[in-house]
């Protein structure tokens, strides 16, 4: 599903910074991965490579069997809204949208008429729980919710691949663990799933850990999360 | 584009600043304003001049014979001289381009004395003695009976045609007056017609309202003025220019009358033309002048609307970026904060044309019924084209205002939303 052969990534700023030196690695179709690394070893810069949001100076990098390179910005979209779901974080809702338009947005972009829009947008609300907040600004749910809400909004255009950066960052460890069954529960559906956390006990309930230390794999961990006790799993 | 949600999108953007819309919506709203208040009233400038002028051919020049200031041929300078019917045939004649040549001859009231009588019933009015082409050149309505006619002046008939204010002043608006005889000066004239002038501002030697007219023959015969009148009047007929005429007018009665051949002081030239031309002059160039300041005020406000889209687009980075993120395209951003800017723009705009129209059809309907006679001012309304043009000017500067936030808009890319803290 994902591709990556030797990707490189230096950021120009004051001073060039080689972010990125040669990375290698495969994502197959419906596997869940979790990158870990120090903080600045490139996590989130690999990841936004992966979403297309960013690009790469070397390298190259396929996307379901198709070289993503010098893509030009409508491409990129039509690529993002279709393959891709996006978690953040900072959760990155519209702050003057309610919960069901949020979640529609996606769908407004792919030209889905505004009725079919939030009958689907509902539809995935109601599957996290959410039917009652549909009409709540985001200033007016929890972390949890507004995680949970972006989650529907990442799956709502029924994409091939969810990229999450710090899913449970801005979370409690409950509702870390409440994100964290509803993504594997995702993933278990056949979505590719590639989660960005420096957290150890969320890395273990992902099937393929991946270390990345000063812009290079160090090493690639097989896991079974399944072995793990979800309580102790999460710190 | 303007299909429900796109209005939708753009308008919960628009909303959520209600204040900060509005006050940029403002100066939009203001430019149009003022561009349609100074248009109207640039017409309604306009428009009560025209009054002042309606009627009076605006082709006429009037000219009166005055002493030579030359000495020539054997004659002292400072000679009188004057004009008379066979110099008329011969400018008729010999001038081309001259369309009408009037003669008249007026006898003034001096001392305020009634001098125009119906039985007892008497009035203070000038006699006017006319050619029958004299109607077309100070044009008025005939409310009763005719014009003086070719008849009246081959036979010197003693009849008049009364102004309506001499008609209502000895006679009473419930008569007929057909027929009557009236004594002016001393003397007796049958009533044949009554005028009534399209205006009372510009006329020749008092308006036609307010005089007794005569044919010119019976009042030379009378005034024992041979063939002679105080001033005639010409019109340039189409493709003619007026100076022109004037010269060749001139030259014909200097060669006729013994006058210097650069003698100008001996005649006193007044064309209309000239002045018509140089009021028309004058009111395009008002016209240049509020466009440019109504244009330059709309200007102002577009930069506003501009300026506080470029802060707002920036405010709104991180949105956008997540847009961006969830697969809008650049095309949907441009279109999003253009139809923005344009909605923005195009409510403003519309607001200020309704309020200035609305507001200047108010104070049209007070000036309009105004019942004074001295109005330098009518009808200040624009035009449906001007009101046309100012709409379409609002919906290019909307485009316009939108131009650079929307540039700057489509340069925030994914990544940045993602960066953004
Ligand atoms: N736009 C940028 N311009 C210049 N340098 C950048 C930019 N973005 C990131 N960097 C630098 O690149 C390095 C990697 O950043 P990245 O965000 O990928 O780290 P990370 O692994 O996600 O770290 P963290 O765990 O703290 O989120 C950091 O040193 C960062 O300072
Ligand atoms: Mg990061």
């Amino acid at each position: 599903m994902l591709k990556l052969n030797n990707i490189n990534k230096t950021y120009f700023g004051a001073q060039p910074l080689h972010v990125l030196k040669g990375i290698n690695l495969n994502v197959e179709e419906g596997e869940l991965v979790s990158i870990m690394g120090a903080s600045g070893s490139g996590k989130s810069t690999l990841l936004n490579i992966m979403g297309i949001l960013d690009n790469y100076d070397e390298g190259d990098y396929y996307l379901a069997g198709k070289l993503v390179k010098n893509l030009s910005e409508n491409q990129a979209a039509e690529f993002r809204n279709k393959f891709i779901g996006f978690i953040f974080q900072s959760f990155n809702l519209i702050p003057f949208k309610t919960a069901l338009e949020n979640v529609a947005l996606p769908l407004f972009y792919q030209g889905v008429n505004r009725k079919k829009r939030n009958l689907m947008a509902m539809e995935y609300l109601d599957r996290f729980g959410l039917k009652d907040w549909a009409d709540h600004y985001p200033n007016e749910l929890s972390g949890g919710q507004k995680q949970r809400v972006s989650i529907a909004r990442a799956l709502v255009t029924s994409p091939k691949i969810i990229l999450a950066d710090e899913p449970t960052g801005a979370l409690d460890s409950k509702t870390s663990a409440e994100v964290m069954q509803i993504l594997r529960e995702v993933n278990a559906t056949g979505i590719t799933m590639v989660i960005v956390t420096h957290e150890r006990g969320i890395a273990n309930l992902t099937r393929k850990i991946v270390y990345l230390k000063d812009g290079l794999i160090e090493s690639i961990e097989e896991n079974d999360p399944d072995k793990m006790d979800f309580t102790k799993a999460i710190k | 584009m303007f299909d429900i949600d796109n209005i939708n999108e753009i308008w919960q953007t628009i909303a959520r600043n209600k204040t900060r819309s509005l006050l940029t919506a403002f100066g939009v709203f203001w430019g149009i304003f003022i561009l349609v208040i100074l248009l109207a009233c640039g017409n309604g400038f306009n428009n009560g001049l025209l009054s002042q002028i309606e009627g009076f051919a605006t082709n006429s020049t009037f000219m009166i014979s005055s002493p030579t200031t030359e000495a020539y041929k054997g004659y002292q300078k400072g000679r009188d001289w004057n004009a008379d019917m066979s110099d008329i045939e011969a400018i008729k004649k010999i001038v081309k381009g001259v369309d009408m040549v009037s003669p008249i001859y007026s006898q003034w009231t001096y001392n305020g004395e009634n001098n125009v009588f119906y039985g007892t019933k008497g009035g203070n009015f000038s006699l006017k003695g006319v050619m029958p082409n004299y109607i077309d050149i100070d044009r008025c309505k005939v409310l009763y009976g005719r014009f003086i006619n070719e008849t009246d002046i081959s036979e010197a008939r003693k009849v008049c045609v009364l102004g309506k204010k001499a008609y209502e002043d000895i006679i009473g608006i419930d008569k007929n007056p057909l027929g009557m005889m009236i004594k002016a000066n001393g003397i007796y004239y049958q009533v044949v017609g009554v005028v009534e002038a399209y205006n009372s501002k510009v006329s020749i030697s008092g308006s036609m309202s307010e005089t007794v007219i005569l044919p010119l023959t019976t009042m030379q015969i009378a005034y024992n003025m041979g063939s002679k009148f105080d001033f005639f009047v010409f019109t340039t007929a189409r493709g003619y220019n007026t100076k022109d005429l004037q010269k060749e007018i001139k030259n014909l009665l200097r060669e006729r009358h013994d006058i210097a051949p650069t003698d100008e002081g001996a005649f006193v030239c007044f064309d209309f033309e000239e002045v018509f031309t140089m009021f028309e002059f004058l009111f395009i160039g008002i016209k240049i002048l509020i466009w440019i300041v109504g244009i330059g005020t709309l200007l102002s406000g577009v930069v506003g609307v501009s300026n506080i889209m470029l802060v707002t687009i920036k405010e709104r980075t991180r949105e956008i970026g997540v847009r961006r993120a969830l697969g809008a395209k650049p095309g949907v951003i441009i279109r999003q904060v253009m139809s923005e800017s344009l909605l923005l723009t195009v409510l403003a705009g519309i607001v200020g044309l309704v309020l200035g129209v609305g507001i200047m059809a108010i104070v049209a309907g007070f000036v309009n019924n105004m019942p004074s006679d001295d109005v330098m001012f009518l009808d200040p309304q624009i035009g449906f084209s001007a009101a046309i043009a100012a709409t379409i000017i609002v919906i290019l500067s909307g485009l316009l205002a939108g131009v650079l936030p929307a540039i700057r808009a489509i340069q925030i890319k994914a990544i940045d939303a993602i960066r953004e803290e």
